[in-house]
C-alpha cells in the first residue's frame, strides 16, 4: 500500500488523528472507522464518501468494540476511537474477547489520557488504560509525546496489522533536545509526553533520559544498553503519564540478570476528587518538574549506602 | 493437526443420529436442557438453510453462523459432526486438556465454528460488525446468530438490537431460542422488543422443522429479522 506523506495542518493530536484516518479511508479499502459519537462530527465529510466504512454506533462503546471484532472477522481493518475510559475500561471485556479471544485485530485510538479534562472529573480520567491493555496478549501500545508522531504511528499501525492501542493526549509536548552526560548515574525512562518535564527536571543531573513512545513491546534492549553505559550502580527511574509502576515489570524483565534499583513515578491510585488544571493534577501526583527533580535527585543521591529510612517516597 | 483435514466426501448423518452423537459427547443418555433446546434449530440451519461446506469451511462467500449462546454446545458439536465438519472421535473427548471441544466452542480449534463464545451477549454485537463488514465488501453472505432468551438479559445485546435496524442490516438474522429461562422474563414478549427497534419478527415452535426452515429462509423487509423459536420451558426439559 502506498503511504502518502501528508502535509498536516493539524494543531492537536485529535485533529491529526482525524486527518490521517480520513486519508487512510481513501488509501486502504479495508480501513473502517468505528465511533461511539465522540469525534463523529469530525468525520461527517469522510462518512459521505465512505458510508460503509465510517460507522457511528451512537453512545454504545461495548457495541463499538464488538463491531470492530465482527468487521475484523471479515478481514476489514477497524480503527476504533473514543475517550480513553470509554474505549478501554468500559468496553474491556469486548477488547479481551471480541478482539483478542477471536484472534482478530484492530487499532484503538483514544483521547483524554489520564486527566486531559480535569474539570470533567474521574469519570473522564483513564490513568488505568495502559495497565489494563497490558494484561491482554499481543497488544502494541503507543504513547506519542508530540503531534508529529501521530501520523506515522497510525499509518504504520493500520498497514502493519496486529492489535494496537494509540493513546493520544491534548497535552502534546514540543520535541526535546537530549544531552548525554559524560558519566551518567541513572537512566530515566520518559514515556510519551512526560518527556518535556523530565528533560527540564533533570537538567544538570547526571542522568541519561531515554524517551519511549512505544511501551509495548517495551524497549528492553534500549534500556539494557543505556544501563550498561552507566558509571556505578544500575539505577533506573521510570516516569509514566498513567498509573505509576505500569511498566515496572518490564524493567525487571529487561534487567533480570542485573542488580538494579528502580523508582517508578506516575499517576497515583488515590482518588483526588479535584478539578482545576492538568498542571494541578501533575503536581498532586508528583509529576510536575519540581517534584520530578526532587524525586529523581534524591533517588540518584541515595544510590550509595541506601537504607530503608532514606528511601525516596 | 492432521485430524482437522476434512475428508473429500464428508460424512452426512441423518437427524436421527443426533441423540446418539450427543450421548457420545456427554457420556450420558440424558442431556442438559440448554443443549437440547437448540438442537432442532441447529439441525435445520445446517441441513436446509446455511450456505456452508465442510470441504471449504473458509470460503469467503459462505454464510456466517454465530452461536452466541455458547452454553450447552453438545447439540452444536453433534450437528457439526453429523454434517462432516468435525471427526466423530472428537465427540468423546469434550473437555479434555488437548480436546478441540470445550464446554464453550472455540473457533480457533474447531473447523466450521465462526466465533469463540461462552460469555453471554457477545455474539449479536459481533454479528452486527460482520454484517457491516460483508456489506462494505459487497459480499451477499448471510449472518445468522443464535441467542437464548436468558442471554438477552445482557445489556450489550440491546446496543446491537437498536443499532442493527438503524443500519439496515438486511442480511442479518437473529434466532432467539426461548425456553423461558430468563430470571425476570420479557413482559410483552421477546419479538416485540426487536420489532420496536425496526426488526421483522416471527415467532415459531422451535421443534417444527418445516416452520423453522420457512422462518429462517425468509428475509423479510429491508432490515434485520428475528425468529423467536419457542421450546418447552427449561424446567420440564
Amino acid at each position: 500500500m502506498a503511504i502518502s506523506q501528508t502535509r498536516t495542518r493539524a494543531t492537536s493530536m485529535r485533529e491529526q488523528f482525524v486527518e490521517t484516518a480520513t486519508d487512510l479511508l481513501d488509501d486502504d479499502p479495508r480501513a473502517t472507522i468505528v465511533l461511539a459519537d465522540i469525534s463523529s462530527a469530525s468525520f461527517v465529510a469522510a462518512a459521505r464518501h465512505h458510508p460503509d466504512r465510517v460507522l457511528n454506533v451512537g453512545i454504545r462503546e461495548q457495541l463499538m468494540v464488538s463491531v470492530a471484532g465482527g468487521l475484523a472477522l471479515t478481514s476489514m481493518r477497524p480503527i476504533v476511537h473514543s475517550y480513553a475510559p470509554f474505549a478501554v475500561s468500559r468496553a474491556f471485556e469486548q477488547l479481551k474477547l471480541d478482539l483478542g479471544y477471536q484472534d482478530v485485530d484492530a487499532v484503538v485510538v483514544s483521547i483524554g489520557a489520564s486527566y486531559d479534562s480535569t474539570g470533567a472529573g474521574a469519570t473522564h480520567f483513564a490513568p488505568e488504560d495502559v495497565a489494563l491493555i497490558d494484561t491482554l496478549p499481543d497488544w502494541q501500545i503507543h504513547v506519542p509525546a508530540h503531534l508529529h508522531e501521530v501520523d506515522p504511528l497510525l499509518r504504520d499501525a493500520v498497514a502493519g496489522g496486529g492489535r494496537h492501542y494509540i493513546r493520544l493526549t491534548e497535552r502534546a509536548v514540543a520535541r526535546q533536545r537530549l544531552t548525554v552526560p559524560a558519566r551518567p548515574r541513572a537512566v530515566v525512562v520518559a514515556v510519551g509526553p512526560t518527556l518535556a518535564d523530565v528533560v527540564d527536571a533533570t537538567r544538570r543531573l547526571d542522568v541519561t533520559v531515554l524517551p519511549v513512545t512505544t511501551v509495548r513491546p517495551f524497549p528492553r534492549q534500549a534500556l539494557r544498553r543505556a544501563v550498561f553505559e552507566l558509571s556505578g550502580d544500575a539505577d533506573v527511574v521510570l516516569v509514566e503519564p498513567y498509573d505509576a509502576g505500569t511498566s515496572a515489570h518490564e524493567v525487571a524483565a529487561a534487567l533480570v540478570d542485573v542488580r538494579h534499583r528502580l523508582l517508578s513515578l506516575g499517576v497515583g491510585r488515590r482518588e483526588l476528587r479535584r478539578y482545576g488544571s492538568a498542571a494541578d493534577h501533575d503536581a498532586a501526583h508528583g509529576l510536575d518538574r519540581v517534584s520530578l527533580r526532587a524525586a529523581i535527585g534524591d533517588f540518584v543521591a541515595s544510590g550509595d549506602g541506601w537504607t530503608a529510612g532514606g528511601a525516596p517516597q | 493437526m492432521t485430524t482437522t483435514t476434512a475428508p473429500v466426501a464428508p460424512l452426512q448423518l441423518p437427524y436421527s443420529s443426533l441423540r446418539r452423537l450427543m450421548s457420545d459427547i456427554t457420556g450420558d443418555a440424558k442431556h442438559l436442557p440448554s443443549a437440547t433446546s437448540t438442537l432442532d434449530v441447529l439441525w435445520v440451519l445446517y441441513d436446509r438453510v446455511l450456505n456452508v461446506d465442510p470441504t471449504n469451511p473458509d470460503d469467503p462467500r459462505r454464510d456466517r453462523f454465530y452461536l452466541s449462546k455458547g452454553h450447552g454446545p453438545a447439540s452444536y458439536y453433534a450437528v457439526l459432526a453429523a454434517k462432516g465438519f468435525i471427526p466423530l472421535p472428537w465427540l468423546r473427548t469434550m473437555g479434555a486438556f488437548d480436546s478441540p471441544l470445550g464446554y464453550h466452542p472455540d473457533h480457533r480449534l474447531i473447523p466450521g465454528v465462526e466465533v469463540s463464545t461462552g460469555s453471554l451477549g457477545h455474539g449479536l454485537p459481533l454479528a452486527v460488525g460482520t454484517a457491516l463488514g460483508l456489506r462494505a465488501q459487497g459480499n451477499p453472505a448471510r449472518v445468522v446468530v443464535l441467542l437464548g432468551d436468558a442471554e438477552l438479559d445482557e445489556g450489550s445485546n440491546h446496543e446491537a438490537i437498536a443499532y442493527a435496524a438503524r443500519a439496515g442490516l438486511d442480511r442479518l438474522t437473529a434466532v432467539v431460542i426461548d425456553n423461558s429461562s430468563s430470571t425476570h422474563g420479557w413482559p410483552g414478549g421477546i419479538a416485540r422488543r426487536f420489532e420496536t427497534e425496526g426488526w421483522a419478527a416471527t415467532s415459531i415452535y422451535g421443534r417444527d422443522h418445516e416452520r423453522i426452515e420457512a422462518a429462517l429462509r425468509a428475509l423479510p423487509g429491508d432490515g434485520p429479522n428475528v425468529v423467536v423459536a419457542v421450546v418447552e420451558p427449561k424446567e420440564s426439559a
